[in-house]
C-alpha cells in the first residue's frame, strides 16, 4: 500500500472505525470461543458426531433466524414476526407434505412461499404505510400467530421420516445441521456481493442520504423484509425436522432471542452496520450458553437468571465495541 | 403533545383538524368499538359492561404509565420488561401477603421497591453504559425471567390480600371498583405531573431533543434513569392490581402485557420516538385495545381469528395516523 493512501486513511479517520469494527468482530469471536471451549471442557462428548449432530440441529433454525435477522437490522428496521412467522410457515409445510416421503420438496417450496408471503406483508406495511417497524411487525406477528392456529389448531402432525432422518444424518462425515449453518455462512458471503445488500446498508445508515443517492427505498426495505421472510421459511423446515412434529406455538421466543444473537454479532440496533456472519456467531452463543449452563450443574430454577446475566453481560460487551454514532 | 401543540389545535378546533388529533381518533375507535358490541351482543354497551370493561383496561392502562414516561424521554426509549416486572411484582406480593390483610403494606411497598430497583438498573445500563434500551431491556427481561424462577423454585405460591382483591373486583361508589378510581386519579395525577411540573417539562425537553435539553441545563441522565425506574414501579403496580384480580399468580402472569402497552402508547398518539404525547391518549389506547379484545370474545370467535382481527384492527389504526413522513429529496 503506499503512503498516500495510508496518510488518507489516518486524516479521514477511517481507520478508527475499521479498527473498533473489528473490535466489536473480535468480542464476538472470543465469547463465541470461549463458550465453545466452556462447552467442550464441560461436555467431554462435545466433539463426538453424535453431539455435533443434536447440538447444530437445536441451533440451526435460530442461525437461520438471525441471518434473516440482520438483513432487517441492518435495514435499519426490526422484525418481532419472526417467531410467527416461522410458527406459519412451519404448519403449513407440514399441512402440504402430508407426512409423505415425496411431497417433502413440496413442503420446503411451501415453507418458502409462505415465509415470502408474510416478509411481503411486513415490507409492505413498513416500506409502503411507512408504520413504525417495532409495532407494525408486532401487529402482523399477531396476524400470522393467528393464522398458524387457523392451520394447525393443536400441536399435531407427523413430519415425513425421510426428513427428519436426513436431517440427523452427516454428509461425508460432517453432521447435516452443521452443514446448514455453514449454507448459511456463505449465503451472506454471497450475499454480501449483491447490490440489494449494497442498498439494505444504504438504507439503514442513513435513509435520506440513500433516498437522494437514488436508491430506491421503499423497494429495498420490501425486498429486505421479504427475503428475510424466505430466510425463515427454512428456519422453519429446520424446526420441522428436528422436533419432527407440528406445533402452531413453536418459535414463541424466536423473534427476540434473533435479535439478541444480531446484537451479539456486533450489528448495531441503528442500522447500516455489522454482518450476517456476526448473527450467526451471536446465535451460536445463545445457544451454547444455555449448554453449558446446564452442564455447569446450576441447580434447574436457577439456570434461567444465570444465563440472563451472562447474556446481559454479554450483550453489554458487544455493544460497547460496536461503533458508536457520533455525537451522542 | 407539547403545550405549543395543544393551544395550537385548541385555537383551531375545526373539525377536519380533530380528526387528526390521535386522541381524539383513539376515543372515535373505542366508541366504534363499543358501538359494534352493543349491536353484535345487546348490552356490551351497559353501565356494568362498560364499568367491568374498565377495570380490565386498568391492568393495561396503570402498566402502560411507565412505558408512556419511558418513550417520551426519547432517545430510542422503550421497555421491553414491563410484563415480566409486573408479573414478579404479583409473585412477590402473594408470597408476601398469603392471603391475610395484614400483611398488605409491606405486601404491595415490597415490590414497588423491586419493580424500582430493575427499573434504576435499566436506567443505568442505558445512560452510563450507554446500551440501547432495547437491548438492555431485552436483556433485563431474561434476568429478571430468572430471578422470578429461582425466587420461586417455579412453583407460584401465595394469595392476593383480600384487600387487595376487595380494591379490584368489588364495586364501590357507583358500582365502580376501587381500582377503575385509582386509575382514574394515577391518569390525573400523571397528566398534572407532565404538563404542570419542573420534571414533565423536563421530560419533554428531554424527548423533544436531548442535545439541545442538557445545553439548557436540563438533567438529562437523571431524568432518563428516573424514567426507567418509573417504568418499573408502575410495571409493579400494574402486576399487582392483576394479582388482586386473579387472587393467586402463575408463572407468566403479565408477560404478554409488554408489547400491548407499547400499542397503547402509540394509539395514544405518542410519537415513538419521544417528545411528543400523553398519558390520556394511553390510557384511551389501552381502552381500546381491551375493548376490542373483549368485543372478539363476546363474538364467540375462535382465538385464531381473534388475535388475526386484533393485529388487523391494529395495523389499521396504526395506518390513519402512526405512518412516518415521506422521503424527500
Amino acid at each position: 500500500m503506499s503512503t498516500d493512501s495510508v496518510s488518507g486513511l489516518l486524516r479521514d479517520g477511517s481507520w478508527q472505525s475499521r479498527l473498533r469494527a473489528s473490535l466489536s468482530s473480535w468480542v464476538t469471536l472470543a465469547i463465541l470461543l470461549a463458550a465453545v471451549a466452556a462447552n467442550a471442557w464441560l461436555q467431554p462428548t462435545f466433539f463426538t458426531a453424535y453431539s455435533l449432530t443434536s447440538n447444530f440441529a437445536t441451533f440451526a433454525p435460530l442461525v437461520l433466524a438471525a441471518v434473516a435477522q440482520s438483513v432487517i437490522v441492518i435495514g435499519g428496521g426490526l422484525d418481532l414476526s419472526i417467531g410467527a412467522i416461522a410458527a406459519l410457515s412451519s404448519v403449513v409445510a407440514l399441512h402440504v407434505m402430508a407426512a409423505d416421503d415425496s411431497r417433502i420438496l413440496l413442503g420446503l417450496l411451501a415453507a418458502l412461499a409462505t415465509g415470502a408471503a408474510c416478509g411481503a406483508l411486513n415490507g409492505f406495511v413498513v416500506a409502503v404505510v411507512r408504520l413504525q417497524p417495532l409495532i407494525a411487525t408486532f401487529a402482523t406477528s399477531s396476524i400470522f400467530a393467528g393464522a398458524a392456529l387457523v392451520v394447525l389448531p393443536s400441536p399435531g402432525g407427523a413430519v415425513p421420516a425421510a426428513l427428519t432422518t436426513a436431517y440427523r444424518s452427516r454428509v461425508a462425515g460432517i453432521p447435516v445441521p452443521m452443514l446448514i449453518v455453514a449454507a448459511a455462512l456463505v449465503f451472506w458471503l454471497a450475499l454480501e456481493r449483491t447490490r440489494l445488500l449494497r442498498h439494505v446498508r444504504a438504507v439503514g445508515g442513513n435513509r435520506e442520504a440513500a433516498f437522494t443517492s437514488l436508491v430506491p427505498v421503499a423497494r429495498t426495505q420490501w425486498a429486505g423484509y421479504t427475503l428475510a421472510g424466505t430466510l425463515v421459511g427454512c428456519a422453519a423446515m429446520a424446526i420441522l425436522a428436528n422436533t419432527g412434529a407440528g406445533d402452531p406455538f413453536i418459535g414463541s421466543n424466536m423473534a427476540l432471542d434473533s435479535i439478541a444473537a444480531v446484537v451479539l454479532g456486533g450489528i448495531a440496533l441503528s442500522g447500516g452496520r455489522g454482518s450476517g456472519i456476526g448473527a450467526v456467531g451471536g446465535a451460536l452463543i445463545l445457544s451454547f450458553v444455555g449448554n453449558v449452563i446446564s452442564f455447569l450443574g446450576v441447580p434447574t430454577t436457577w439456570r434461567q437468571l444465570v444465563s440472563g446475566l451472562v447474556i446481559i453481560a454479554a450483550l453489554a460487551m458487544s455493544v460497547l465495541t460496536t461503533t458508536k454514532e457520533r455525537g451522542r | 403533545m407539547s403545550e405549543g401543540t395543544l393551544t395550537d389545535s385548541r385555537q383551531r378546533l375545526r373539525p377536519a383538524r380533530a380528526l387528526r388529533n390521535p386522541i381524539v381518533l383513539a376515543g372515535l375507535a373505542a366508541v366504534v368499538i363499543v358501538v359494534a358490541g352493543q349491536i353484535v351482543s345487546p348490552g356490551f354497551a351497559s353501565y356494568g359492561q362498560l364499568v367491568s370493561l374498565a377495570r380490565v383496561a386498568s391492568f393495561l392502562g396503570i402498566m402502560a404509565i411507565g412505558q408512556t414516561i419511558v418513550i417520551l424521554a426519547g432517545g430510542d426509549g422503550i421497555d421491553l420488561s414491563v410484563g415480566k416486572v409486573a408479573t414478579l411484582g404479583a409473585i412477590i406480593g402473594a408470597r408476601l401477603m398469603q392471603g391475610d390483610n395484614s400483611h398488605v403494606l409491606i405486601g404491595i411497598a415490597v415490590p414497588l421497591l423491586v419493580g424500582g430497583l430493575i427499573g434504576l438498573a435499566n436506567g443505568l445500563g442505558i445512560t452510563l453504559l450507554r446500551i440501547p434500551p432495547f437491548v438492555m431491556t431485552l436483556g433485563m427481561m431474561g434476568v429478571v425471567q430468572g430471578i422470578a424462577l429461582a425466587y420461586t423454585g417455579g412453583v407460584a405460591a401465595g394469595r392476593s390480600a383480600p384487600a387487595l382483591t376487595g380494591l379490584v373486583n368489588q364495586r364501590w361508589l357507583l358500582e365502580i371498583p376501587g381500582v377503575v378510581y385509582m386509575w382514574i386519579v394515577l391518569i390525573v395525577v400523571v397528566t398534572w405531573s407532565l404538563r404542570r411540573t419542573t420534571v414533565g417539562w423536563d421530560l419533554y425537553a428531554v424527548g423533544t431533543n436531548r442535545v439541545a435539553a442538557r445545553l439548557s441545563g436540563r438533567p438529562v441522565r437523571r431524568v432518563a434513569i428516573g424514567a426507567y425506574t418509573a417504568s418499573g414501579v408502575f410495571a409493579a403496580l400494574g402486576g399487582l392490581m392483576l394479582l388482586g384480580y386473579t387472587e393467586s399468580v402463575f408463572l407468566n402472569l403479565a408477560d404478554a402485557y409488554t408489547l400491548p402497552t407499547v400499542a397503547a402508547v402509540i394509539i395514544g398518539g405518542t410519537l415513538a420516538s419521544g417528545g411528543v404525547g400523553s398519558y390520556a391518549g394511553t390510557a384511551i389506547g389501552a381502552f381500546v385495545l381491551t375493548a376490542l379484545s373483549s368485543l372478539l370474545s363476546t363474538m364467540n370467535m375462535p382465538e385464531s381469528w381473534r388475535i388475526i382481527i386484533q393485529g388487523l384492527v391494529l395495523l389499521s389504526l396504526l395506518a390513519v395516523y402512526g405512518r412516518q413522513r415521506r422521503l424527500r429529496a
